[in-house]
């Protein structure tokens, strides 16, 4: 098993400001925004971003939630693996809003799939986008594809890609773990 | 451990504490279902029950057929009084002609003490016991002390008692098997005629006064006398039980605390507690309604996830 350092604590700091400029590009004062982080991975990239535009840039009106997909998934009975749900903290309805869906690696689809299923218990979003810190690509099950990607990774199927985060582990770092075939 | 020991729910006593809280984890996300705008997942959408209920049922038949839509699953109803039971059909083989229709798991409610444990020895589908006879009646239990933990924060240390008709009640010895395993004080309060006799080799109380039992504990879970299943008398009118064991305002007011009333319903109002007490403040029996919901959609949820597709 080989370990490869995809991005360091500083490119992750990097790529968190430019993900937070392009936000402001599209939704300017967030009036009618709410980010959404996926449960349980996305939630640190969501608060993460949320930080950044309130301090950094500002933003003085940042709604978000978090969003626990468990119960939409399609792979409920097909795994060896028991599902276990996570908090799901949504306070408001996303009737009318844009949502902006917030995960830490976007994989195979099937989890933003789940995510598009389980937002319409709270309304009917005006739009839904997609924000990714890693984006792995070639390894669709379906049409899916973000709109703000912090960075592109070809990894192939027995590779991992482990996002850390200081508030889980002490340090912001992604990398590529290799299983010897 | 975030998977159950059991296949089958078939009573409390072949849980242990693990599997207990488990159950109540996942009912704290199911509860967010329900209040949700929109209040149902699509986990279950290749999931077929049938809900068998071979005695009169109101609230546990709702509970389960409102928790299995909720969670997408396809639902088949089935009451005995309108079926070919009446016309001598044996419970295995009216359950394996629903089985050939493809079903999945069965929730089943029976008159006789051991139906549930009968039928999972000799089908091939996923048992759910929702009462039978005068034996165990799991789920009630569940969302009991799923309510007390609610409430109080924790099962664990608080004084339960559980007042009426203990000898025909399925609901108490459910409850006694969940209260233990959870860490709670138990006692029965009731006529002695109603009380089993060697009910304390199960470690609880056993208390004739209603008042000392009303002072010891935190919640009193009060229950109705099963008269459809007494071919004698108990005691001698009802009039006299209810003087006797009935909870009255005058009574509540005359503790030195404020305790949790339980009732797992239907309450005969007026006999075991009164109207204003059934509707008062400290009553949760309504709260026990919407989490016997959530309940019931974590047990088939969890028991579900072990049906291989």
């Amino acid at each position: 098993m080989s370990k490869k350092v995809l991005l360091n604590n500083k490119e992750v700091n990097i790529i968190l400001h430019r993900l937070a400029c392009q936000l402001i590009e599209i939704h300017t004062d967030f009036s009618n925004t709410i980010l959404v982080g996926l449960q349980p991975r996305g939630k640190y990239l969501a608060n993460r971003l949320k930080d950044l535009l309130i301090t950094d840039y500002k933003i003085k009106n940042v709604q978000i939630g978090f969003l626990d997909i468990t119960f939409y998934r399609d792979d409920f009975r097909r795994s060896d693996k028991v599902l276990k749900p996570s908090s799901n903290q949504m306070e408001f309805i996303v009737e009318g809003k844009k949502v902006v869906f917030i995960d830490d690696v976007l994989f195979t689809g099937r989890s933003i799939r789940a995510a598009l299923t389980a937002i319409q218990s709270y309304g009917r979003p005006i739009s839904i986008e997609l924000l990714i810190l890693i984006d792995r690509r070639f390894s669709r099950h379906l049409p899916i594809q973000p709109d703000y990607r912090g960075r592109q990774v070809d990894a192939i199927e027995h590779e991992k890609v482990i996002v850390n985060w200081k508030e889980s582990v002490g340090k912001d770092e992604v990398y590529l773990i290799k299983q010897e075939l | 451990m975030s998977t159950l020991s059991v296949n089958h729910l078939l009573g409390i006593k072949y849980l242990n504490k693990n599997d207990l809280n488990i159950i109540f984890e996942t009912a704290d996300h199911f509860k967010g279902v329900i209040n949700r705008p929109i209040k149902k997942v699509p986990s279950l959408r290749d999931i077929t029950i049938a809900n068998l209920f071979f005695e009169n049922s109101t609230r546990t038949k709702l509970s389960f057929e409102i928790a299995e839509k909720r969670l997408s699953a396809d639902v088949l109803n089935f009451s005995a009084s309108q079926s070919s039971v009446k016309k001598g059909e044996t419970l295995i083989d009216t359950v394996n002609n629903i089985l050939s229709m493809k079903v999945d798991m069965i929730v089943m409610r029976h008159p006789n003490a051991g139906a549930a444990h009968f039928l999972h020895q000799h089908v091939n589908a996923t048992i759910i016991n929702a009462g039978d006879g005068s034996h165990e009646h799991p789920t009630q239990a569940l969302l009991d002390s799923y309510s007390i933990r609610e409430k109080l924060g924790s099962v664990n240390g608080k004084k339960v008692v559980i007042i009426g008709d203990i000898l025909h009640s399925r609901v108490a010895l459910s409850n006694i098997y969940a209260l233990k395993l959870l860490g709670a004080k138990v006692m029965v309060c009731g006529p002695q005629s109603l009380i089993p006799k060697y009910i304390s080799d199960l470690g609880v109380l056993v208390e004739n006064d209603l008042i000392k039992a009303l002072n010891w504990c935190d919640v009193a879970n009060m229950l109705r006398v099963q008269n459809e299943r007494m071919e004698i008398s108990y005691f001698p009118s009802v009039r006299e039980y209810s003087q006797q064991y009935g909870l009255t305002k005058p009574i509540l007011d005359s503790l030195n605390k404020d305790i949790i009333i339980m009732h797992p319903g239907p309450i005969n109002r007026g006999v075991e507690i009164t109207s204003e007490i059934a509707d008062s403040k400290n009553a949760i029996i309504l709260d026990q309604v919407e989490n016997g919901v959530a309940i019931r959609m974590a047990i088939i949820y969890l028991l579900a996830s072990k049906i291989k597709s």
